[in-house]
């Protein structure tokens, strides 16, 4: 009696659960949910869940729900991987990530091997965030696809600005130690002596990634070299505590960055009050004046009481995938990569987008904004600091094409 | 030149003292209590975080003394209701107690102010620029927090080596049957002794939370560093924790400003000789290893001079 009862109890869940998997689709979203990078992860981990509701309150995918699952990868490959074969185990086989290019790395080797070996049951791997140039050059997989512009195609557009800023004389770099920063720091020194030869390099530096709790010295540095702006793929806490130690020492430097709207950035500029002092090159900014965006964005607030700014990508990545599966009328993973090779999109952000086939990396408009007071026609603010971001330059999707070393195998 | 010198200076001290805030608590615990702490990063924090909270209701220096007492008192409860009862169990149950610890207060710190960084900010009383040299600004606040860690140490020295409860607990220590034999609760010390040095990580939390970035994972950030101070500092000597904090502040401070690495001192290697690891190792600069070079001084002082600089016991 005691083990029919053991058994029901075990075999009830497992039940409910398969019988739930058949009327949903489940996206398994493995990202730093613990750790240093948490507080970004879980904005992130928001935003795909208020897409996931959204998507099924209008219909779903062929009439299932989505539903997206949390996997905690700690932002640690070895990790990772655990929980992406965690996922498949459960069924799931569609899998994304974006946090951290070297889980990236493993993310692509593993879906690329697991679906070698297990040919008719393919899981594939949408990337919302790794930029590292690697993933669609020589790691390039069928199986990986890129939603967001890689670090190259970011530094291309961010050159391609200030080639028509003669202000920008004396440039310093700081980078984080690790694949990413090196690939920002060797690629402005190659496209700036291209573009700007007349710019100054004063000063290249590598700081170990999240690590440092006073960047006071590299501040004393940075103004000894008489730069008059700064270049910096930093995220995170380096982020804040690099500008903050930029105010505390009075630093008046422009900064160039990547990820200054990422989550604890704002609050960071707001506080050094460097007033339209800190640029962006991304995706968008919500301030765009796009209609789709702005909806999206008061939605997303009224619901989470927090920005989804930057990441418009995650919105477009999850749109994209309704389209390919729509137009197959498939849930399979390889007809789903199929149509999206080529996909033409127009982005959240607004403008036209493609997913490029040779290497699976999408071209999207870029654009440059500042991070300041508003005017009338800037509605949006950021965690709460009353400023917000500004557009001040637009960079059309042809002007940041780059090609790619991709040679890519096709089942 | 010059200009950097004296900056580097000036940082590695302020760096430095900004150490000796946090180490000091954990120096006191581990010299008197003979308990090495794992959780005293996480008392720094839950220091920042009450700072934090308080400051909004009340304003900053009712949270300076506040947040203090709060962390202490909830340090002195940890030593009553958990370590008491471990420390039956030797100096192993003792330090994972204190390291599952350290874990249980940052999820209670992501429970209950989140993953995101809170806008904790310098009281307006000391945001201006106190003096500026070769054009580079120093805070009031920095200097606010210079002259708070050297009050701290001449209090806590003179506590421990002038006063009668620093004499009692100094003996409670090596000959706790003896004390209690003299009438004195040595439980009720331990207790204290341990809320106090919980409440000396606070202080640094309240200070430090504005000047660096007040989020969760801060404890995780500074918590290796400190035993790096009490080691090389020497266990249980409070100005051998003070001239170590320095130390380590000034060597970060001025590898960060040195550039030069082995390529640029002898020559680079050939190319066409050299494997790509050798090469890699050959162009680090100084700067790039800035971080690793108190830890690398840890494992020297281990190996050289197990005591500490200023210690006067090996373990």
């Amino acid at each position: 009696m005691r083990t029919s009862v053991a058994t029901l109890l075990v075999a009830l869940p497992l039940a409910i659960g398969a019988a739930r998997a058949e009327d949903t689709v489940r996206i398994g979203l493995i990202d730093g949910l613990s750790g240093g990078g948490a507080a970004g992860a879980e904005v992130v981990l928001k935003q795909f869940k208020f897409l996931a509701d959204e998507l099924s309150a209008k219909g779903g995918l062929l009439g299932k729900k989505v539903e997206v699952i949390p996997f905690d990868g700690k932002t640690n490959p070895q990790e990772s991987l655990i929980q992406a074969q965690k996922a498949i185990d459960g069924g799931i086989r569609i899998l994304t990530h974006g946090g951290g290019s070297s889980v990236a790395g493993a993310l692509t080797d593993f879906v690329t091997k697991y679906n070698e070996r297990n040919p008719d049951h393919e899981v594939l791997y949408l990337n919302w965030g790794a930029v590292d140039p690697v993933l669609t050059n020589e790691k390039c997989s069928f199986w990986h696809f890129r939603f967001d512009a890689n670090s190259d195609v970011r530094m291309e557009a961010l050159t391609n600005y200030i080639k028509t800023a003669p202000q920008v004389k004396k440039i310093y770099l700081i980078n984080q130690d690790y694949s990413f920063g090196e690939s920002v720091r060797t690629q402005a020194r190659k496209m700036l002596a291209a573009k700007r030869p007349d710019v100054q390099i004063v000063g290249d530096e590598l700081h170990p990634l999240l690590k440092v709790t006073d960047f006071a010295p590299y501040v004393a540095k940075i103004k000894a070299s008489g730069a008059d702006s700064v270049i910096t793929g930093d995220w995170g806490q380096d982020f804040a505590l690099l500008l903050k130690a930029a105010a505390d020492a009075g630093l008046k430097a422009n900064w160039y960055t990547y990820y200054a709207s990422n989550i604890g950035g704002p609050t960071a500029i707001k506080q050094a009050g460097l007033d339209h002092q800190v640029f962006q090159i991304s995706e968008g900014v919500p301030n765009l004046g796009a209609p789709g965006l702005a909806e999206f964005e008061k939605a997303f607030r009224a619901r989470y009481g927090v920005s989804a700014y930057p990441r418009a990508v995650i919105s477009d990545e999850m749109m994209m995938l309704k389209l390919a599966v729509e137009q197959t009328k498939s849930l399979e993973p390889i007809k789903i990569a199929k149509a999206l090779e080529g996909m033409p999109y127009e982005v959240l952000d607004g403008g036209n987008g493609f997913m490029r086939k040779d290497d699976h990396q999408f071209f999207r408009p870029m654009y440059i904004s500042s991070f300041g007071e508003r005017s009338e026609k800037e509605p949006f603010d950021e965690e709460k600091t009353g400023w917000g971001w500004r557009q001040l330059g637009k960079i059309d999707t042809q002007q940041t094409i780059l090609p790619t070393t991709c040679k890519m195998e096709r089942p | 030149m010059s200009e950097l010198i004296f900056t580097s200076t000036l940082n590695g001290i302020l760096f430095g003292m900004l150490l000796f805030l946090m180490a000091s608590g954990l120096t006191v615990i581990y010299s008197m209590l003979g308990v090495l702490n794992f959780a005293h990063a996480g008392f720094y924090m839950l220091g920042a975080f009450f700072g934090y909270q308080l400051s909004r209701w009340f304003g900053f220096w009712p949270a300076l003394l506040i947040a203090p007492l709060a962390a202490g008192t909830l340090g002195a409860a940890v030593e009553h209701y958990g370590l008491r009862n471990v420390h039956r169990n030797g100096h192993a149950a003792e330090l994972l107690f204190t390291f599952g610890l350290a874990y249980v207060i940052q999820e209670t710190v992501q429970v209950i102010w989140g993953k995101a960084p809170v806008d904790y900010r310098v009281p307006e009383l000391l945001d201006f620029p106190a003096f500026t040299v070769f054009s580079t600004n120093y805070p009031a606040y920095k200097v606010f927090m210079l002259a708070m860690a050297l009050v701290i140490f001449a209090v806590l020295l003179l506590g421990i080596k002038r006063t009668r409860i620093g004499m009692i607990v100094q003996a409670a220590l090596t000959h706790p049957q003896m004390v209690a034999h003299l009438g004195h609760n040595v439980g009720q010390i331990f207790m204290l002794v341990f809320g106090l040095g919980t409440a000396l990580a606070a202080v640094a939390g309240v200070i430090a939370g504005p000047a660096l970035v007040t989020q969760s994972d801060m404890a995780a950030l500074l918590g290796p560093i400190l035993f790096v101070v009490i080691v090389v500092g020497g266990l249980g000597s409070l100005p051998g924790a003070l001239i170590a904090s320095l130390l380590i502040g000034l060597l970060q401070t001025f590898a960060v400003a040195i550039n030069t690495s082995l390529g640029s001192l002898f020559g680079s290697l050939d190319p066409a000789h050299a494997p790509s690891l050798l090469t890699d190792i050959w162009n680090v600069s100084i700067a790039q290893i800035a971080p690793v070079l108190p830890y690398l001084l840890l494992v020297l002082i281990l190996i050289f001079r197990p005591m500490g600089l200023l210690g006067t016991r090996a373990t």
